[in-house]
């Protein structure tokens, strides 16, 4: 399988893309740390580390098969399952939400994992099961479970943009295998009626504490202010930007989360309505390539794969660009190759190496 | 081959509604882009500037912490405090020149100030806390001529009695920084809970801050509010304590160290609880100086412990209790029991004395508690050996926190053959027995938890957990929770051992000859144990009179006691150095008890 011919599959516009994004990312993640003190190693420093530890794993899932991963979908998500419920576990014991997993002076979140487990073992599940009417709803009950199971232990962490981001990958991959449009509707139904029955169903501090993670003015010292920082930062970077180093707003502490979450603010003040129109326009691209390269093979497994993975991009940028642009709630999750995090950048990297790894296997059935 | 290979047909048609959908999101993005940089980039770079926008926190009022009758014993008043903000000033001699008329600081302090600030850019630093009406007044008409400048509300603690109570309420000041990893929802600046009631009931005293969005000019001037969020007060706090109670046993301890506590044994309320020296909550409240707070922590006196529950004494004769239900339940003796006290009694080579240097003569159980005889326990200690006095100790509360809801509360010490091993590397002696049995040896016991004794042997033998607090109530005064009597264990004695005691510990205060005497109050019963806590080790000498010696080597005096009528009141004082038991304590029970009854008599 591992042989030259293989280097030569290598989809080239897939590997500039996801290039640009990281120079962009460390350049980036370089200016907005600069005034920051690191604990011993800088942030791009460190984020480097990231980006070489995650590119090596991202090339060994190219290189390995994808058909061999099928074998093995269902046992590494229930390894990857029970990872997350020992951490769980351990942050009740502890004390305080507790999503990490320390490894000598790094921290791995394995609810990041998760995202690829789900995307394996759903794969798995609509490539043997096959509908060609449909799915219809008792047919949807097994990948339901495997997707609810895993993300009411990330909400429990709490880690609700996680446990957001698997829930809408279960719904573009239920979409995209082809549900039945009548059962689509009940679903839809059956979900709007739930919501307040749910609701309903909570104690007044439960429904508070989930008021405050989607409603910022209730926390108006925290999220709220955030918010109109964020938007103050992107705002005046006008339409060329303050220029690479040159940013203010995003280094004096407005931002706490700057080099995370809101990483997008420092691109819109240094880069302008330029820097942000770009990198926009690499990850739309990114995405597009997904949706058009990456599912077209003739294996419905890979093509699953192909689809989940780009969902899961996508609903990243989504929510992530949503929230700094003061669109949409703030729920904290990092921006694909451009925040600070060794997680994400490694799970993004990795699903690149599958995107790859289908499109590069297409011809061989 | 098999069934799973399709045509990428299959998902075509789903495709467009894919790629459609995702350029949709991707055009809104581009809009919003443009709406922010491009039509709105000018005003928006405009704020970013000295940023322009700013959020000021408006803290929440803390609750009131009330009396039992609901009498105000911590209020809170607002201060004004002169803030500057650096990105704001325009020239800094000019402005430390005028601010140093104004506050009474010299420039340079204030320059020194301003420049050596730890906190994040455009966060205002303190200049002066607490400012005067005149020096705010003067402030606010010169405001046009400070820029930077700001006045900061803030809620402060009062204190409308003093410190009256201090060891209960307890004191605050601002988050440490451990305090910031361990507390949620906590900011830099912001004011807690450090001691006594304060830390205990922080989350409902702190209510929830609320803040406002301002946008300002050039000189940091507030041109309008953007948003703002009202603080939301901190509930109120109803303590055990009965103010009248508790000033009396201020009063009564005057500048003796020591301490008293009076308890209803049918509910585990505190009605007084005191400690001395006591210290000034409100020098807390306006921030205590380094010179003030080391004055406090180096005072060899130690005002801040709460003597009351971090105290630990020998309990003397009062442990007698003990030995005596030990006694009594086990079969070891009983009320006939008799002892010959000739003043010593040997083991061994050694002589251990007793306090009356005569010896009391013949006597049975009865006499023996009403003197106290050293001898008489001596002999019942002998019989019941270390582990099983030891185990009736820790049953009758010692040796363990009693669990009240102050910080800080400490366990106190039951000694074991096996303890004595493994901590001081020795062989538990039959003569440490005999020390045990009269309440010295290595017995550590605190002031609440002998209270907390004396109330089980009042009630019927039920150890209840010693309430603080008799509720929180909101802001519109609808209580939030109460503090239900709590039963934390049980007297392990029979109800007639329990009745021979009572029996026997009213005719100490009954009895002429009895130590506590000096309890008695016409037409009223009262039961009660005389303590004498030794400090030094006698070494086989004479016992000395308390005048004859130096200060710190006197001996601590105890006193508990109950009203045996209708058991509505138990008390413990403790006089540190006070000398023997009867002189120094009983009298500053009697007045309590004197007191409670007459404040329930106006009630009825």
């Amino acid at each position: 399988m591992i042989d030259r011919r293989l280097w030569g599959q290598l989809d080239d516009r897939l590997v500039i893309l996801t290039a640009a994004l990281m120079v962009i990312g460390i350049a980036n993640l370089f200016s907005a740390t600069i005034t920051m003190p690191g604990e011993g190693i800088s942030f791009y420093l460190r984020q480097l580390l990231w980006f070489g530890i995650g590119v090596l794993l991202g090339l060994l899932v190219f290189v390995i098969d994808y058909r061999y991963y099928e074998e093995f979908a269902y046992p590494f998500y229930l390894v990857v399952l029970v990872t997350v419920l020992c951490v769980l576990i351990y942050g009740l014991i502890v004390g305080g939400g507790q999503r990490w997993i320390k490894a000598g002076f790094f921290y791995f979140q394995p609810s990041e994992l998760m995202k690829i487990a789900l995307i394996l073992a759903l794969a798995r599940y609509f490539a043997r099961h096959e509908r060609k009417e449909g799915y219809r709803l008792r047919d949807l009950f097994i990948p339901a479970i495997i997707t609810m199971v895993p993300t009411l232990l990330i909400v429990k962490q709490p880690d609700l943009g996680t446990a957001m981001v698997m829930v809408f990958i279960f719904f573009s991959i239920v979409l995209f295998v082809r549900i039945r449009f009548r059962s689509f509707l009940i679903l839809c139904t059956a979900i709007f009626l739930a919501t307040p029955i749910f609701w309903f169903t909570l104690k007044g501090y439960q429904r508070t504490r989930i008021l405050s993670l989607f409603h910022p003015s209730m926390d108006p010292l925290g999220t709220g202010y955030h918010i109109i920082q964020s938007k103050i930062a992107i705002g005046s970077g006008g339409i060329w930007g303050k220029g690479f180093l040159q940013g203010t707003q995003c280094k004096l502490h407005f931002l706490p989360e700057h080099h995370t979450d809101f990483i997008f603010a420092v691109l819109g003040e240094e880069w302008g309505f330029i820097g942000c129109g770009v990198v926009l326009a690499l990850y739309a691209a990114l995405i597009l390539w997904g949706l058009t390269r990456g599912v077209m093979t003739r294996d419905r497994y890979g093509s699953v794969i192909a689809l989940g993975v780009t969902a899961m991009i996508f609903w990243h940028v989504v929510i992530n660009v949503g929230m700094v642009l003061g669109m949409m709630p703030v729920v904290g999750l990092p921006l694909p190759l451009l925040s600070y995090g060794g997680s994400s950048v490694v799970v993004t990297l990795i699903g690149i190496g599958l995107l790859l790894n289908v499109r590069a296997r297409r011809h061989v059935f | 081959m098999d069934i799973r290979r399709r045509e990428p047909e299959e998902f075509r048609p789903r495709h467009r509604y894919f790629i459609s959908a995702v350029l949709v999101v991707f055009i809104i993005f581009f809009g919003r882009l443009l709406y922010l940089q491009v039509i709105k980039g000018h005003e928006l770079r405009f704020l970013s500037e000295n940023n322009r926008i700013r959020l000021i926190k408006n803290t929440a009022t803390r609750g009131m912490i009330m009396d039992r009758k609901g009498r105000v014993l911590v209020d809170s008043r607002p201060a004004f405090n002169c803030m500057v903000m650096p990105e704001d000033v325009g020239d800094l001699k000019v402005l430390t020149g005028k601010l140093s008329h104004f506050l009474h600081l010299s420039p340079d302090e204030i320059a020194s100030m301003i420049e050596q600030r730890d906190s994040p850019p455009f966060q205002p630093v303190l200049i002066k806390r607490d400012i005067s009406w005149e020096e705010l007044s003067s402030l606010k008409t010169h405001r046009l001529d400070l820029p930077g400048v700001e006045i900061q509300i803030e809620p402060v603690r009062t204190y409308p009695y003093g410190s009256v109570a201090a060891h209960v309420l307890g004191y605050g000041g601002e988050i440490n920084k451990e305090e910031l990893q361990e507390k949620k929802g906590y900011q830099m600046g912001d004011w807690v809970g450090k001691y006594g009631v304060e830390l205990t009931w922080e989350k409902d005293l702190r209510g929830i801050d609320g803040g406002r969005q301002v946008e300002i000019d050039a000189v940091g001037k507030e041109i309008r509010v953007l948003k703002e969020v009202q603080p939301v007060s901190g509930r109120n706090l109803y303590l055990t304590i009965d103010l009248d109670l508790q000033r009396l046993a201020e009063e009564l301890l005057g500048k003796r160290s020591g301490a008293i506590i009076a308890m209803d044994p049918l509910t585990g309320e505190i009605l007084a609880f005191c400690s001395a020296p006591s210290f000034q909550p409100a020098l807390f409240a306006e921030g205590v100086s380094a010179q003030e707070w080391e004055k406090l922590v180096s005072d060899p006196l130690h005002p801040l412990q709460n003597r009351g529950i971090q105290g630990m004494y020998p309990p003397g004769s009062v442990f007698k209790i003990v030995t005596s239900a030990a006694g009594l339940e086990e079969g070891v003796i009983n009320l006939d029991t008799t002892f010959t006290c000739t003043g010593i009694y040997y083991l061994g080579p050694r002589g251990y004395q007793c306090w009356r240097t005569g010896g009391h003569g013949v006597m049975k159980f009865y006499r023996g508690v009403v003197e106290s005889c050293d001898i008489y326990f001596y002999n019942v200690g002998a019989r019941l050996g270390v582990e099983t006095l030891g185990r009736y100790a820790e049953d009758c509360g010692l040796g363990r926190p009693t669990g009240i809801d102050l910080p800080g509360e400490k366990a106190g010490l039951v000694p074991t053959e096996a303890w004595k091993r493994d901590r001081r590397g020795g062989r538990w002696y039959a003569g440490e027995t005999l020390s045990m049995a009269i309440g010295q040896s290595y017995l550590l016991v605190t002031p609440i938890q002998l209270l907390n004794l004396m109330s089980a042997v009042a009630n019927g033998g039920a150890l209840l957990k010693p309430q603080i607090a008799k509720r929180v109530e909101d802001l519109d005064n609808k209580v939030v929770e109460d503090y239900p009597t709590e039963e934390i264990g049980r007297l392990p004695i029979s109800s007639k051992t329990l009745e021979e005691l009572r029996a026997a510990l009213v005719g100490v205060t009954k009895e002429d000859a009895g130590t506590g005497r000096g309890a008695r109050l016409e037409g009223m019963e009262i039961a009660g144990k005389t303590g004498t806590a030794q400090v030094v080790r006698l070494k086989g000498g004479e016992r000395q009179r308390a005048q004859d010696m130096a200060y710190e080597l006197r001996d601590h005096a105890w006193f508990v006691a109950y009203i045996a009528a209708h058991t509505p009141l138990a008390v413990v004082v403790l006089v540190e150095h006070g000398g023997h038991g009867g002189a120094a304590a009983v009298p500053l029970a009697r007045e309590m008890i004197k007191k409670y009854l007459s404040l329930r008599r106006g009630e009825e």
